[in-house]
């Protein structure tokens, strides 16, 4: 009893004080992941063997860990070294595609294939920004199509708030379809065994379908302000030439062949039985190589305060989990739902949109995991289908606010920096509606696929 | 070579601080900032400086802000940022000016050329003043300075470590409730020449003029 409430304190002044942003998260979540450790495990428990498994270093030394063949292998209790593995590489490979001007290229590129149109432009940028989030982190993705906005807004005169609010949303959407796309669909993905396959198949599906909802909504939003630029032959000459922003033309297409060899180990990861630690190691290391004597400074401008966020949050996580907290949790949902799966589904994907509307959408899908576990087994449902609920809520939910996900936050604070200032008011006045029809479009399928 | 001096001022709402930068600034013949910052930023940026005056120095909403690899979605929290970076900016090309609040005595420490005042009142003699200027009564004036001073500290609370108003963090904190307004700007300007005096002086010595 000491234990879980223990558990559950820590829990909650960890989450409070994230969302305050009192102290920087990542010091929050490694101070509350060593109280879980000293408090719950040690001075509650008496138990060096729950510590040890949730540190769980262990893993990384199987096989199983890295290479994987037939049905990837779930993760144990506790520190979800895939997930840190993964996300720690494709930091490592954004940094180099980013240096050398590849997504400078690609938005200028695609704008000029449009001819600079306002509405095909529009929808192009929103398109890309999902497909590109399929890959890569969805900062990454709004930090260069937000500037690339701006900078087209300036010099075509048009005002650029319609296309960056919708690219964040598409940008959100775009890394539900994956598992690499979101961190909480890694987390789900590696804690539960899923291949990037099956995300592709069930939330890609999902998000596919949305997006072309999503387009069509955002382009009837905005029409008005996209009728009214007139963009001229003299606007589109005063444009840069798409290659020159390419800072070294050999690492643009070094980084490129790398970009194109993660999709292709992503893509086809299940077949081979590499696992995604393996291919963010991988990874990390091709483009260190690729660097030479760049690599130190790529390694400097790693996001090391995400990854730090990360283990202390899988430690204060495994806390409850172990305390048997989040089985009470599930079992509360179960009752409430009477064992109805339609109800189940509903109660978890809006509770997750919600919950990741108005807090950091990672602790919460970390927290769910265990919570869809113990909620599968004990009512008999396919794990898979809460997980997919859970991924589209999480996921998608995020975009209805801005501070709901970290590419609303990125996307909003390139605007402003540029002059654009998007309230809560203006944000929130297309993206509640657009969140709102994909999570009922979400819902509606997966009621008809799975129950 | 002429002296760089940037004049820093931080002020109680009603206190008169302001009407002593803009004398300051016009005795030394120095760049004026306050607001107006927002007008050459939004010039630059081209955009019109009416959308972003109203996140001019205001705190943000901690509830509503979130901090994603140094990029924030809160509007105020942007405008600061930017207003900071300008003087940076101005103060590393070696530009002299007065400048308004804007937690400068924090942002600009690392400048030998700055100077930090930090200008306070009685409450009854900002009240009359605020009265006075806005034509409100005194409880309205003094609801009005609080809220304001509120803002004020929140705002700069949250971008420097030194807490707004704490004489600890300024080189001199003044009354202008002791000698009214108009004899307040008359000693800063005399401490300002003081000030600037010692700093030629060092400044000779340090190249070995004397």
């Amino acid at each position: 009893m000491a234990a879980q409430i223990a558990a559950v304190c820590i829990f909650i002044v960890m989450f409070f004080l994230i969302i305050t942003e009192r102290f920087p998260r990542q010091y929050v979540t490694t101070v509350c992941g060593i109280l879980t450790l000293v408090v719950v495990f040690g001075l509650c428990m008496h138990s060096a063997e729950a510590i040890w498994k949730v540190l769980n270093v262990e893993s990384i030394f199987h096989v199983g860990f890295w290479y994987a063949p037939g049905t990837a292998e779930e993760s144990a209790t506790g520190i979800n070294w895939s997930t840190i593995l993964f996300i720690a590489g494709m930091m490592v490979m954004v940094e180099g595609m980013a240096k050398a001007g590849f997504f400078r290229w690609l938005c200028m590129r695609l704008a000029m294939l449009v001819h600079y149109k306002p509405v095909p432009l529009f929808l192009a940028f929103m398109a890309m920004s999902a497909f590109l989030a399929m890959f890569i982190d969805s900062i990454t993705v709004i930090l260069f199509l937000a500037a690339v906005t701006v900078e087209l807004g300036k010099l075509l005169r048009f005002d650029p708030i319609p296309m960056i609010l919708s690219e964040i949303f598409c940008a959100n959407l775009g890394g539900s379809a994956t598992m690499c796309g979101d961190p909480p669909n890694i987390i789900i993905g590696t804690a539960l065994g899923y291949s990037f396959g099956d995300f592709l198949f069930n939330t890609g599906l999902m998000a596919g379908i949305s997006l072309i909802l999503v387009m069509v909504y955002f382009y009837l939003a905005f029409r008005k302000q996209l009728s009214a630029v007139q963009i001229t032959s003299e606007d589109i000459a005063s444009l840069p030439d798409p290659a020159s922003v390419i800072t070294s033309r050999k690492e643009f297409i070094i980084s490129t062949m790398i970009f194109a060899c993660a999709v292709l180990m992503l893509v086809t990861h299940a077949q081979t039985g590499l696992t995604v630690a393996f291919i963010g190691v991988f990874i990390a290391v091709v483009s260190l190589i690729a660097a030479g004597t760049n690599a130190p400074m790529i390694i400097k401008k790693l996001d090391h305060p995400t990854l730090l966020f990360f283990i202390g949050l899988f430690i204060v996580v495994g806390g409850l989990e172990e305390t048997g907290i989040l089985e009470s949790i599930a079992g509360l949902i179960g009752a409430l739902s009477g064992g109805n799966v339609r109800l189940m589904i509903a109660i978890i994907i809006w509770l997750s949109a919600f919950a990741s509307a108005i807090v950091d959408n990672i602790p919460f899908a970390a927290t769910m995991i265990p919570i869809i576990k113990s909620l599968a087994a004990s009512q008999g449902i396919p794990l898979s289908t809460l997980a997919w609920a859970l991924a589209m809520g999480t996921d998608v939910g995020g975009s209805a606010t801005p501070v709901g996900a970290s590419a609303n936050v990125v996307g909003v604070s390139v605007a402003a920096k540029n002059g654009h200032m998007i309230g809560w008011g203006k944000y929130c006045k297309t993206a509640i509606p657009a969140t709102v029809i994909v999570i009922a479009v979400s819902m509606l399928m997966i009621f008809v696929r799975y129950c | 070579m002429e002296q760089q001096l940037i004049i820093a001022i931080g002020r109680e709402y009603g206190s008169g601080g302001h009407e002593i930068a803009e004398a300051m600034a016009e005795q030394f013949g120095l760049d004026f900032y306050d607001k107006n910052i927002l007008e050459e930023i939004a010039q630059a940026q081209q955009v019109s400086s009416d959308h972003l005056k109203r996140y001019d120095e205001a705190p943000r909403f901690p509830w509503m802000s979130r901090n994603v690899r140094g990029y924030s979605n809160s509007l105020e929290e942007n405008i600061a940022e930017m207003q900071f970076e300008f003087l940076r900016h101005k103060a590393k090309k070696g530009n002299s000016f007065v400048v308004v609040g804007r937690c400068a005595e924090e942002i600009l420490r690392e400048y030998p050329a700055l100077l930090s005042i930090f200008v306070i009142g009685r409450m009854e003699d900002k009240v009359k003043r605020i009265s006075e200027k806005q034509h409100v009564s005194p409880d309205n004036a003094r609801l009005i300075i609080a809220r304001n001073d509120r803002k004020r500290k929140m705002y700069h609370n949250y971008y420097c470590q030194n807490k707004w108003g704490d004489s600890r963090g300024y080189d001199l904190s003044i009354s202008t409730s002791t000698v009214g307004v108009e004899r307040t700007k008359d000693l800063l300007e005399h401490y300002i020449r003081e000030v600037m005096a010692d700093r030629e002086q060092e400044q000779r010595s340090e190249f070995g003029l004397e």
